[in-house]
């Protein structure tokens, strides 16, 4: 008893308490800014990996983008990412950063049914389906509920069932093989119910984009709510995104 | 000689891998694992050349530090007899081959789909209708789990047949992940893009699979790595190791209904994810190597604030340790569960933490080191009850000795220097890696082609072996104790099915 009591003591106050203006360590790589520097944009779209990069104006898709900073180590006077995690949005063109643009990126609330904020504004319940997705973004998933983050204060949970669900959170490029499971999770989870996409992966593909061994044809079925972009998208990304969603800015 | 030996991330031509036929193939594989606990199958797959198949086996030897090498050439109409006859520890290998190419095995026991890869054999196979093995009987029923699990993992569907609450006999169906990885090796063509890709293989073994495909590279461009870079690489994997080995503890408490252990070995992950971030702005390490590259050089100021990170870490981490290992209904949980006898770790050809807790000494950082890992002198870590105790302590002293290591790097952080060029690699050569991630050993292999291009990349993540253990493992277990057994493991749907 005493020694849980210790434990207890020794880990100090652990909780973020303001999720919406905390500030993350070190050089975390966010929104993007792009100057308006004149560069070779042949080269500067050739560097991205995941083909995220497009000329005149030159622009970055978070929707493709790995985060992964190599057009920043290029090119470091035309591309700076900020820590700005804020970067969750339900339109899938708000993922394209041009540049000479530095806004946060919000979401349109014109879009957002109105069940989502009198129904979920107060209490959100998620399934979550890993379609191809490599564990980072299913890691961070997990990390947003620990004790730090503490994604349920919010009435925000993952549950076991779509059954008890309001909605599902698709990780991963949507591989062939869990094309069918996906359908059957979605059809599962009663209405109103919200299609959210975590990750890059999800969003486009990713560096998968193109592979014969995915079948993304569910998203052309479905209209997605939440865009949540990421290479694994962090807990606090998610966390706004959500809150976003629901009506709690 | 029958076969070729090289070290680790030795590149060699491909044609001075000596051909054999089938038989002598056969008999030279079986016969260097068989009885040698100091020995096993590494890698061992095919690739199509023309209407034949190249075979390739790898097999590692720990004792003298070498893997060996042999090929044979098959044709698609060759009845051939099965290594998995003699040994498991080639089952899944030779299922693979299988699945991929139709090689017909004339007496293999379990030649069922390994991944219903998208560019199977044969197509008519589906995901949907795997031939899952079945008992009829009144007494017995039937549990399928998945391909959806109730938490945030990734997917595979589990059959159960259990005789009232016991488990007889676990049958793990995987594939869901796959996202043909192996082909996009092939099809990328740009070094970044590859990197990306190795990245992606595994999302919770991020440093391990970037550091083995690095390897490869700079083996077959043949390029010295400045101890700069060695110096990253290991910090980096020590970290991964820290960060997820805490982490699992935490989702072990959680299975056992046990909130103090579960929170407080949540949080402490983070520090050491955000340490990442700090480094190199991903918390899962996304981003920081790449071939003959120090993208994030490690900084004086990197070393104080690891520091500070280890030494807040260390105390609160063992004070929770202490707690567990005294609770007398977590030890109940824990000890006795999930067992998996040394015999069977090895007939297996179990590999990394989970074949550390069986008694099998089998960890590449001392057997076939790499980047500054001779200068630790890593002394391997082992346990004897293979049950899920032993894999809990195991990862707590793995923790304890990694910062031990992350200590000793940093107080000698190398110099930065100027780094050479990365040339392109070399033409038909052949070269292998291992790497001991934070589940076990890592194994890429390459073959380049007459433009030094990429003809064939096979990965292998330490899952593909151990899955087979965690299966075992269950067999006689009550199946409310397979969650924690599963955990204990914490093996990747994706590394398996690529």
């Amino acid at each position: 008893m005493f020694n849980n009591l210790k434990i207890w003591y020794h880990q100090g106050k652990q909780f973020i308490p303001d999720v919406r203006n905390a500030k993350v360590p070190g050089i975390f790589r966010g929104r993007p800014v792009i100057s308006v520097d004149k560069v070779d944009g042949a080269a500067l779209a050739a560097c991205c990996p995941a083909n995220a990069i497009s000329q005149s104006p030159v622009a970055i898709d978070l929707g493709k983008c790995t985060f992964c900073g190599e057009c920043s180590i290029r090119f470091p006077g035309k591309v700076m990412f900020t820590t700005d995690y804020k970067i969750s949005t339900n339109e899938r063109e708000c993922l394209i950063i041009k540049e000479g643009v530095d806004q946060p990126i919000k979401l349109n609330k014109d879009i957002i049914p109105g069940e989502f904020i009198s129904m979920f504004g107060n209490s959100l319940k998620l399934r979550q389906v890993s379609a191809g997705g490599d564990n980072s973004c299913e890691w961070e998933l997990n990390a947003a509920n620990n004790v730090q983050f503490d994604m349920s204060r919010f009435g925000i949970e993952f549950v076991a069932s779509p059954r008890h669900a309001d909605g599902i959170v698709i990780t991963g490029p949507i591989t062939a093989n869990m094309a069918e499971p996906l359908q059957i999770c979605y059809d599962a989870t009663p209405d109103p119910k919200m299609i959210i996409l975590v990750g890059t992966d999800a969003i486009s593909g990713g560096i998968f984009e193109g592979s014969p061994a995915l079948d993304r044809s569910f998203l052309d079925r479905h209209m997605i709510n939440l865009y949540i972009p990421g290479n694994p998208a962090h807990p606090l990304t998610l966390i706004n995104g959500l809150l976003a969603l629901t009506g709690r800015e | 000689m029958q076969f070729l030996s090289i070290k680790n991330n030795q590149p060699v031509p491909v044609s001075s891998i000596p051909e054999l036929k089938y038989p002598e193939f056969f008999t030279l594989n079986t016969g260097l694992v068989a009885e040698k606990p100091e020995r096993h199958c590494v890698s061992y797959y095919g690739y199509p050349v023309q209407d034949q198949i190249i075979l390739i086996c790898c097999i590692a030897d720990d004792s003298e530090q070498m893997i060996h090498i042999s090929s044979c050439t098959v044709k698609l109409s060759d009845q051939l007899p099965s290594f998995t006859t003699k040994l498991f520890c080639f089952e899944k290998f030779e299922r693979e081959i299988h699945e991929n190419f139709g090689l017909k095995y004339t007496d293999h026991p379990w030649l069922k789909p390994v991944r219903y890869a998208f560019d199977r054999f044969d197509s008519t196979r589906n995901i949907s209708n795997y031939p899952f093995y079945s008992i009829d009987s009144e007494e017995l029923h039937e549990v399928g789990v998945g391909p959806i699990h109730a938490g945030v993992i990734e997917p595979g569907h589990f059959r159960f047949i259990c005789n009232g609450e016991q488990i007889l006999h676990l049958e793990i169906q995987l594939g869901y992940q796959h996202r043909g990885i192996e082909k996009l090796f092939l099809k990328k063509k740009e070094l970044s893009q590859l990197s990306t890709l190795a990245e992606n293989i595994a999302g919770d073994t991020v440093v391990g699979h970037t550091t083995a495909f690095a390897q490869i590279w700079e083996s077959l461009c043949r390029y010295e790595t400045s101890r700069e870079i060695d110096f990253s690489r290991t910090v980096a994997l020590e970290l991964e190791r820290i960060a997820i080995h805490t982490g699992d503890l935490s989702a072990l408490c959680t299975d056992i209904a046990y909130q103090l252990g579960s929170s407080v070995f949540g949080r402490l992950r983070t520090p050491i994810v955000n340490f990442m971030q700090e480094w190199c702005g991903n918390r899962l390490s996304k981003g920081l190597i790449r071939p003959g590259q120090v993208r994030f050089p490690f900084t004086p100021a990197l070393v104080d604030r690891l520091n500070q990170v280890l030494n807040s870490f260390e105390p609160d981490f063992l004070e929770m340790n202490k707690q567990l290992f005294m609770l007398p209904s977590a030890l109940s949980r824990f000890e006795r569960t999930g067992v998996v006898s040394f015999e069977d770790a090895l007939s297996i050809g179990a590999v990394g933490m989970a074949a550390r807790t069986s008694g099998v000494h089998r960890d590449i950082r001392s057997s076939h080191p790499h980047s500054l890992y001779p200068e630790l002198r890593h002394a391997v870590n082992v346990k004897r009850h293979g049950d899920v105790y032993s894999r809990v302590q195991i990862r707590k002293n793995e923790v304890i000795q990694s910062i031990g290591y992350l200590r000793k790097l940093i107080a000698d952080l190398p110099e930065a220097s100027e780094l050479s060029e990365l040339s392109v690699p070399g033409e038909n050569l052949f070269t292998l890696t291992l790497v001991e991630g934070w589940r076990g050993e890592i194994c890429h292999t390459a073959i380049t082609g007459p433009k030094g291009e990429l003809i064939h990349y096979k990965i292998k993540d330490p899952s593909f072996h151990n899955w087979l253990a965690l299966a075992l493992s269950v067999r006689n277990n009550e199946i409310s104790d397979f969650p924690v057994c599963n955990k204990s493991f914490n093996l990747s749907y994706a590394g398996h099915d690529l």
